[in-house]
């Protein structure tokens, strides 16, 4: 389904923290394009801010107050400056994956997936694969469903298939259910970020030759 | 109606008072360094971050003193508190959660950048919609109130569990499908909830 809102269950898994930290980059990353999606999360949080007043306080111990007082006054009022991340590729990425890319998104260790597709994975949680996906304009990627979950993030470019059209910012949820063949359009390059949670499985009658052979 | 309206009311009050109160004391902190109002701040929220992280699955040791260092932010972060975008208890909130994550899970928690360069806007008529945040927390804890018990249960699992909804089913004995419809459902009459209060 083609979306600039997430789904209600990842917004609030993402709130609550429970979401793993591959899927919270996609959202983290999403949260840049989507003023709605802000909004959503937003509102989750003050979920969670209500909940915690609702919880029952814990005994604590006597002297926490004393000893956090002593430690509050040994602090340095100094500004914690955050380090400015640095960009030498030229490409306006959101802040929360730039920390993942690096300073230059042509350093990575990119392969050749097919004609026209190259990916690289960033390595953010086991058991959850999360690649950088680039596709030429023109390029087709062959149908293919997925065991378990995809979500994938458009950076730049767009993409279509028989679902919509997924331009910057726009999410895609996949998963065993869906069998889709993503074409990249217009003039740039498409650029995504995905993250998945099991091996792709091919389909179609060539990709089923293939499957074997290929390493997602 | 089970009360009257002017109990209600001032029940109503009552609540965006202690949420409007706690924020005042942030800034009180942020712009004086005030430690009377943190020792407020830390007597509030400190033994309810407690019981946060002992549901989450932390020890009482490790939950106290995870509380005392996301104490400990508020007062070095205060600075940033910005009530007209999130009451005290949510910006604190989410302060533990980070804190939980980087501490119990070991792992870096993406967040957005406010000052992203990037940052898509807000249309200006969607700003006029953002609900003033005081206000909201209200009412979301009067909605939390009125949800049927087994809803609220699943709706506080989601929040203070760290499970998946496959783990809520087991450890409820639920199946898996009545777990995700119920939450599902208590989110949607939060939803009803707030908007029939917006009107």
């Amino acid at each position: 389904m083609s979306s600039v809102r997430l789904p209600e269950e990842m917004v609030l898994a993402y709130a609550s923290g429970q979401l793993n930290e591959a899927m919270s980059l996609v959202v983290a990353s999403h949260l840049v394009y989507a003023p709605e999606s802000r909004r959503d999360v937003a509102r989750y949080e003050a979920l969670g801010g209500a909940l915690l007043e609702e919880l029952e306080p814990s005994e604590m111990h006597g002297d926490v107050l004393e000893r956090t007082l002593a430690l509050i006054d040994d602090e340095e009022d100094a500004e914690i400056v955050e380090p400015e991340l640095e960009v030498r590729d030229g490409l306006a990425l959101p802040a929360s994956l730039r920390r993942y890319v690096g300073p230059d998104i042509e350093a990575l260790a990119w392969r050749k997936v097919m004609k026209g597709v190259q990916d690289v994975e960033l390595g953010v949680s086991p058991g959850c694969r999360t690649r950088l996906m680039r596709i030429e304009p023109g390029v087709t990627v062959p149908r293919h469903s997925h065991r378990g979950a995809e979500v994938t993030l458009v950076l730049r470019g767009a993409y279509e298939d028989e679902t919509g059209h997924y331009g910057p910012g726009a999410v895609q949820m996949a998963d065993e259910n869906v069998d889709h063949q993503p074409s990249a359009v217009g003039e740039e390059t498409c650029l995504c970020l995905v993250v998945r949670d099991a091996p792709i499985r091919l389909s179609g009658r060539i990709g089923k030759l293939l499957n074997p052979f290929i390493r997602y | 109606m089970p009360f009257d309206r002017s109990m209600s009311d001032t029940a109503k009050n009552e609540a965006e008072l202690d949420a409007r109160t706690m924020g005042i004391l942030i800034e009180r902190v942020a712009a004086d360094r005030d430690r009377d109002a943190f020792v407020l701040l830390f007597r509030h929220f400190a033994p309810r971050l407690k019981s946060y992280l002992m549901r989450l699955g932390a020890g009482a040791e490790p939950a106290e003193e995870l509380a005392q260092e996301a104490m400990i932010m508020v007062w070095r972060k205060a600075h940033t508190f910005d009530a007209a975008q999130a009451s005290a208890s949510t910006w604190i909130f989410r302060i533990a959660r980070n804190k939980r994550i980087d501490a119990l899970r070991r792992e870096s928690r993406p967040e957005l950048d406010a000052s992203d360069p990037m940052l898509v806007p807000e249309q200006p008529e969607e700003a006029d919609k953002v609900v003033e945040a005081t206000q909201e927390e209200g009412r979301l804890r009067r909605a939390l109130k009125v949800l049927p018990p087994e809803q609220a249960e699943i709706v506080r699992l989601a929040y203070f569990e760290d499970q998946a909804h496959s783990s809520i089913a087991d450890s409820t004995g639920l199946p898996l499908g009545t777990v995700k419809s119920r939450l599902r459902l208590a989110l949607a009459r939060l939803r009803t909830v707030l908007q029939e209060e917006d009107l």
